[in-house]
């Protein structure tokens, strides 16, 4: 008797723990606590809203809705990995690791399991090969492309020369902070500008040295890699030495916000990278409002839909719905496996017509994503910051970086990732 | 003189205010250490919380808004005023008091007599709840503190000094918040000075922090107290809140600052108020001057965490007790 209800308990709790077939299911590693949670929770809401837009306004992706598991990281690449793991059972389709600690460590993991990684902007630079990486894509931009794009506007702001000039690089003093060093480097043989090195230690409160330096050589032009803290209390230290800003640019993750308030009209000028547009006019936004944010189904509290990285969530929202429905397309099925989205991702074309049709005209650069590249061709633009106003604007279109230089450092570091892994480059 | 010799002096004049604001967060810890015995790790997360409370009061933000507004579907986020710096300082005074009895209440009164380990396992403990209290009551985004203490670089100094080091030196650099800090720190350490030796509560700190048993048995209330000494380390905590919140804005990062102070307090000893500044000082210099002449030059920069600790570890080895520090000797 007790055997029998023992058993009947089994099957009930496996019925239960079984996830629903019909759902396709997103994870969403995020954070939303601990030093970081002022950039992860915009984030995280966009993320999290646009699946439920898609899931109320147009009935899931290919009529199977959309289910996002959320799991808290902290930012902590520990906690990202057990998040991994408990949810890959889910039937996890695709992972944004949002964070490039978290990535790395996932790399051999979900490639093993045949999940696919999207690390927007971040993550292993040389996973934009395809031949080695087959289950991680970085389209539409990483930080090899966003330090080229910072050179061409420092050159076109020079007038179209920037030899016998000056640029330094203030970076967190990580492997996220070093990824662009290499690149800039080689673009400055090629330019023949001068590479100044400054490094910060986590987490970057204090920069008074780096900023010292900054005023004794003058450099032409500073870039920055930066991250929570550092980009506050960087482009607060920029202001008091009085270094023109409209001659700083931040990468993307330099770029929201919430780097620039807190240092008022002080940061007025200061440029990022941007690898999608920003602000609100457009008309997602409004079927956002309509669906989500009125009807009381926002992940957060509404107040930062239009913000850079809530509209960052979101894109990276819309290109994980667009390569789930070609996924669909390709396989002829609506329930699709974490396989066949790596498919869809590996065949994934955003162009602007499908952009228009999805209410995001000009949101992002136009790409197409393939076996032997799953990086996009890098284009990116340029953002600044009016403190008036405060808001960011596009002063650029998104252009290409120097894929030249790009592609063979990509080509170089990823053989030699395939040779300490043996692995045989190729198309799957 | 070359530029390069007045730079020098640049770096170690921003050495010296660094150092300040080192001095800031460490004196927090000397205070409750030299009172209770207790290393307390929620420092920094008091100075956050304290800078929090204050930009809270400051914006008229409505305590709990979004707690609030998930539940009973409002959408409540401000009483629509606007507080003066000083009275928004009176009031996060105020929550910092109230927090150091509550503290007392319900932690510390339970605790009593326990191990040195249990006290500062509980303040890890107090620090997790206060960084997601403070999340819950004021949210997590990030806050621009002001408070009219002007920032940047001080003109004055810059102009009447360029003339120093010829062409190639832009006169001394140093911003006017570190002045500030510099000001506020010394009328600080001033006044805890004349409140420990000149005030009745004053000296029975003192004794406390002499001797737990013998200042019980002249009748001297343990917990008042402990109450009075974590009411002052929440004032100090707010004035480094508040100088390190108007440099980066008030975010979750700042609890982050103590771990700019344990090296100050390794080298200053846990339980000497001065040597919290001298400590601060000498970490201040060092590590700055170390990035100028060998970490940026030669080893690639980003030395200045590594060298203050580094610093910290060798008078450990050679002074345990700090420079300051009283030397405890157990005989058995």
């Amino acid at each position: 008797m007790k055997l029998t209800k023992l058993a009947a308990a089994a099957v009930a709790a496996s019925i239960a723990a079984t996830p629903v077939l019909a759902d396709l299911v997103f994870p969403s590693l995020d954070y939303r606590t601990g030093p970081y949670a002022a950039n992860g929770i915009p984030f995280a809401d966009g993320y999290a809203d646009y699946f439920t837009l898609v899931n109320a306004r147009d009935g899931g992706i290919g009529g199977v809705a959309a289910k996002v598991i959320a799991c808290e990281t902290g930012y902590n690449t520990e906690k990202g990995v057990e998040c991994y793991e408990s949810t890959k059972g889910e039937g996890a389709l695709v992972y944004q690791p949002l964070s490039t600690g978290i990535t790395y460590q996932l790399i051999p993991k979900a490639t093993a399991d045949g999940i696919p990684v999207h690390s927007m902007g971040y993550g292993r630079t040389s996973a934009a090969n395809g031949k080695v990486f087959s289950n991680i894509f970085n389209y539409p931009a990483n930080y090899w492309n966003g330090a080229s794009h910072a050179v061409n506007h420092a050159i076109a702001d020079s007038g179209g020369d920037i030899s016998g000039k000056t640029i330094a690089l203030v970076y967190h003093n990580s492997a996220y902070g070093k990824e662009p060093i290499r690149t800039l480097e080689e673009l400055s043989k090629k330019h023949g500008f001068k590479l100044s090195l400054l490094a910060v230690d986590h987490p970057g409160q204090e920069q008074k040295s780096q900023w010292l330096q900054i005023r004794r050589e003058k450099p032409d032009y500073v870039f920055m890699w930066g991250w929570g803290v550092m980009n506050q209390v960087a482009i607060q230290e920029a202001a008091n030495i009085r270094y023109p800003m409209d001659k700083f640019v931040g990468i993307w993750w330099s770029g929201s916000e919430n780097d620039v308030l807190p240092a008022g009209d002080g940061a007025n000028g200061y440029k990022a990278l941007a690898m999608h547009n920003v602000g609100s006019d457009f008309p997602v936004f409004d079927d956002i409002k309509k669906y989500v944010v009125d009807a009381g189904k926002a992940a957060g509290a509404g107040d930062q839909v239009g913000t850079v990285l809530y509209n960052r969530g979101m894109y990276a929202a819309m290109l994980a719905v667009e390569a789930a429905k070609t996924a669909q397309e390709i396989h002829g099925t609506a329930d699709i496996t974490p396989a066949m989205m790596r498919d869809g991702m590996e065949a994934l074309v955003i162009d602007e017509a499908k952009m228009t049709a999805l209410g995001m005209p000009n949101f992002g650069p136009t790409f197409s994503v393939s076996c032997e590249n799953h990086g996009g061709p890098g284009l990116g633009a340029i953002s600044q910051w009016d403190a008036s106003a405060k808001k960011w604007s596009l002063i650029s279109g998104f252009e290409p970086s120097d894929n030249e230089i790009i592609n063979a450092l990509i080509a170089e570091d990823s053989a030699a990732f395939a040779a300490e892994n043996n692995i045989a480059e190729g198309c799957k | 003189m070359s530029a390069d010799f007045y730079y020098a002096i640049e770096v170690i004049l921003n050495g010296l205010m660094a150092g300040v604001m080192y001095s800031l967060v460490a004196l927090g810890f000397v205070l409750i250490f030299k009172a209770s015995g207790i290393f307390n790790y929620a420092q920094g997360v008091m100075a956050l919380f304290a800078a929090l409370t204050l930009v809270g009061f400051q914006n008229g933000e409505i305590p709990f808004s979004h707690l609030i507004n998930a539940i009973f579907g409002t959408d409540v986020h401000h009483f629509g005023w606007h507080m003066p710096a000083f009275f928004a300082i009176l009031c996060a005074l105020a929550v910092m008091i109230l927090f150091a009895f509550l503290v007392e209440k319900y932690i510390l009164k339970h605790l009593v007599n326990q191990e040195p380990i249990i006290l500062f396992m509980a303040t890890i403990g107090l620090a997790y709840f206060m960084e997601g209290f403070g999340d819950l009551m004021w949210g997590a985004d990030i806050k621009k503190l002001d408070v009219g203490i002007p920032q940047g670089g001080n003109i004055w100094l810059e102009e009447n000094t360029a003339f120093l080091g010829g062409d190639d030196f832009y006169g001394f650099y140093i911003d006017n918040l570190d002045i500030w800090a510099t000001i506020f720190a010394a009328i600080l350490v001033i006044s805890l000075v004349i409140f420990s030796q000149y005030t009745k509560t004053g000296r029975a700190l003192r004794a406390v922090a002499d001797d737990h048993q013998a200042a019980l048995s002249v009748g001297i209330s343990l917990r008042s107290i402990w109450v009075i000494v974590w009411a002052i380390a929440g004032f100090v905590a707010l004035v480094a809140g508040i100088m390190w919140g108007s440099k980066s804005g008030v975010q979750f990062s700042l609890s982050l600052i103590a771990l700019k102070a344990l090296p100050v307090l390794m080298l200053g000893g846990f339980t000497s108020i001065p040597g919290a500044i001298i400590g601060g000082l000498i970490i201040g210099v060092g590590e700055k001057l170390f990035e100028f002449l060998i970490g940026a030059p030669f080893l690639g920069g980003a030395t200045e965490n590594w060298f203050a600790y580094m610093l910290a570890l060798l008078f450990l080895v050679f002074r345990p007790q700090g420079l300051f520090g009283e030397k405890i000797i157990e005989r058995v």
